[in-house]
């Protein structure tokens, strides 16, 4: 495997005048609320040890307090770790210079911010030609580059407007239209569509997703909503109270969920809309394709899509296929077995 | 017998205390008592004050050693002063007089017009303008028309010099906690100053035909408030639009320039608008010490017990304060525009 995006190791923030002197403690097992009462100092990130791959959306996600957003500006040291490594592209961000780091941050990072932070006194045009212009770009440079960005995020013609005459969503668009106009490999967003309504949200969600396909950034995602982390992730990483509970791939974590904490935060997603089909499949064994098969489905297929085409008959059983290539099949039965949570079905129903 | 004897021979201070000196300059209550002709009979124990006290210590000073204590230290340190702040403080006195000379040397059929042009300009806004052109022109009609550009002249240049001094110092004060933790006792002391008081030290120092006399009591009085909301200003700057020019790699030049002035410029503004008030309240007071201007009249209504002339002066000021005022007003609200445009 290529080198990682990003590499974070054994990252540690604790918020306080002394950070480094009670960081011993805490390696030495002591709990957030316990540093707290002790020494009057506030645990942020605990052993982050996260590893970002190129061309991936890797969503980190917690509730509000667990750290997430104290964890995507280490990547751009907006806030200085108390230990720990960061390294982006193979390089250490913790050794660069303030020109280095200035130099990372304008070469190597762009960001979206929940509150989009745009500058008010400037043009959508050179709002989202800022990243440009920092670097010394000349204004023909910046200009061009900033109207096909925005045409891309779908605001041409909002060229000449200031933010506060667009909606949430139109100046979140803004945003991510100045973070693709930087030109960055790595793309920071921090809850960036969480201040805005659902509807919009999907579409923005939908929005991030085409770009993806077509631009393959290494976009760090931080969101408190499951269903949006479960929707964007390629690696998903659910961190709590400043520990990373568990990570990996989303599908893995829905069915397999490693802790009662995730379990109970799971619980309450539609499973029939985020699992697909061949995280429940049973692999192909040997040759035998079952000749009773009702017809041939793709590994990607959602099994909601799968319940709408059986009509809700769970006798009927598929083969599913990768492309040309046959991979697995898939029992009706399974997939209303999939559709319960694990802690739901143990407990025989959930009470509520 | 003096009251306080006791308490110093029971403290055995009496040796150190010494016999009663009679070369001792009279107290204020030696004074009453010598005009009345009787002993003063205060309160039954009397208030511990340094004369009451010397009565019974000759070792403790009188109330006036302080005032004239002051009085020599300042004299004492006149010399080395004048001989640092004269050359420094010279050009003011240069600019001064140069922009008096320019603001009379102009004749009215030039100076009118670009006033108006300028008040259009600031404030794009045909109300004030046509106000600006009207007052003007009332003030003529009543030959007040030299002394208002005199005053004009004056609060041009120490509004200029504030805001050339006063955005830098406030720009320094918000990037630095502990300066502005100083500074502000300082600002506070400026503005509760009676504004006498500014003028008394000032005239020792410098001699009262001088203009920057004048200049630096009016700077000093009006400079405070655009500091105070330079600074105020780009504390106020969103948190959230800091961090995205840091995030974008924004050098502290570049953050300053592109970011904190443009989003405090409504409040610095604002400070200007202050300014500007402020140096006309003092340039009336500073006519005391030979500024010329409408303060002029005013002055001469008071000493002559000229109704007339003081209170035709007196509406002249207030014609100018409100042209200031509104042109810079104006001007401040259509900054503030482009902020949110909706």
């Amino acid at each position: 495997m290529t080198q990682p995006m990003v590499r974070l190791s054994g990252l540690y923030k604790i918020f306080g005048a002394r950070d480094k002197d009670v960081l011993h403690h805490v390696q030495g097992g002591m709990g957030k609320e316990e540093l707290l009462a002790q020494h009057k100092h506030v645990l942020g990130l605990n052993n982050i040890n996260v590893v970002m791959q190129a061309g991936e959306i890797t969503v980190v996600m917690g509730l509000s307090g667990s750290g997430k957003s104290t964890l995507i500006r280490h990547l751009n040291r907006l806030i200085e770790p108390t230990a720990g490594e960061i390294i982006v592209q193979g390089e250490d961000v913790m050794q660069l210079s303030e020109d280095g780091l200035r130099h990372a941050r304008q070469e190597k990072m762009s960001m979206v911010f929940q509150k989009f932070a745009l500058l008010p006194h400037k043009t959508v045009l050179k709002n989202a030609g800022m990243p440009l212009s920092v670097r010394g770009e000349d204004e023909v440079t910046c200009d061009r580059e900033a109207a096909k960005w925005l045409d891309r995020v779908g605001l041409s013609g909002f060229e000449n407007h200031y933010p506060a005459q667009l909606s949430g969503g139109m100046q979140q668009r803004v945003g991510i239209a100045r973070a693709l106009t930087a030109n960055t490999p790595i793309m920071l967003m921090d809850e960036a569509f969480s201040a805005l309504d659902p509807l919009i949200r999907t579409d923005m969600q939908d929005l991030l997703l085409e770009l993806q396909k077509e631009l393959h950034k290494t976009i760090i995602f931080i969101t408190h909503d499951l269903d949006e982390a479960l929707k964007l992730a390629d690696h998903l990483v659910i961190l709590k109270d400043g520990c990373v509970v568990q990570q990996g791939e989303p599908q893995h974590i829905l069915l397999n969920p490693g802790d009662p904490y995730i379990e109970d935060f799971v619980s309450d997603i539609n499973r029939a809309r985020v699992l697909r089909v061949r995280s429940i499949m049973t692999p192909l064994g040997g040759d035998k394709v079952p000749a009773d098969a009702h017809g041939e489905v793709d590994v990607n297929d959602t099994l909601e899509s799968m319940i709408a085409r059986s009509g809700g008959d769970t006798s009927h059983a598929y083969i599913v296929k990768d492309g040309e290539q046959t991979v697995g099949t898939l029992d009706m039965t399974e997939l209303v077995r999939a559709l319960v949570p694990r802690v739901a079905s143990e407990a025989g129903a959930r009470q509520s | 017998m003096a009251f306080y004897d006791k308490l110093f021979s029971a403290l055995g201070l009496s040796e150190w205390c010494g016999t009663s000196d009679d070369k001792a300059p009279l107290s204020l209550a030696d004074l009453a008592a010598q005009a009345g002709g009787e002993e003063a009979s205060g309160p039954f124990v009397p208030i511990p004050s340094f004369d009451n006290l010397h009565e019974s210590c000759n070792r403790i000073w009188q109330s006036r050693d302080v005032t004239n204590g002051i009085e020599e230290g300042f004299l004492a340190a006149k010399p080395v002063l004048k001989t640092v702040l004269d050359p420094i403080t010279q050009p003011l006195s240069w600019i001064l007089d140069g922009a008096l000379w320019l603001f009379e040397a102009t004749p009215w059929f030039i100076m009118v017009p670009l006033l108006v042009a300028i008040s259009w300009y600031a404030s794009r806004s045909r109300p004030v303008t046509i106000f600006v052109a009207v007052s003007i022109m009332l003030l003529a009609v009543v030959d007040h028309y030299d002394v208002a550009m005199q005053t004009l002249s004056i609060i041009f240049v120490c509004t200029t010099i504030s805001v050339l001094f006063g955005v830098p110092i406030g720009i320094a004060m918000s990037k630095s906690d502990r300066l502005q933790k100083s500074v502000v006792p300082l600002l506070d002391l400026l503005q509760t100053l009676p504004t006498f008081v500014y003028l008394i030290p000032l005239i020792f120092l410098f001699s009262v035909t001088e203009s920057k006399l004048y200049g630096i009591a009016i700077i000093l009085y009006a400079i405070v408030p655009v500091i105070r909301l330079t600074d105020l200003g780009i504390r106020l700057v969103d948190r959230d639009v800091i961090e995205a020019a840091d995030a974008f790699g924004m050098n502290d030049r570049q953050k300053l320039v592109r970011v904190q002035l443009p989003l405090a410029l409504p409040n610095i503004m604002a400070g200007i608008n202050q300014t500007i008030m402020m140096s006309l309240a003092m340039v009336v007071i500073a006519s005391l010490v030979s500024a010329p201007g409408l303060g002029v009249n005013v002055l001469r209504g008071i000493r002559n017990l000229e109704l007339g002339v003081g209170i035709v002066a007196g509406i002249g000021i207030v014609l100018l304060a409100v042209i200031l005022d509104r042109v810079s007003k104006a001007a401040l609200t259509r900054v503030d525009k482009t902020q949110v445009k909706h």
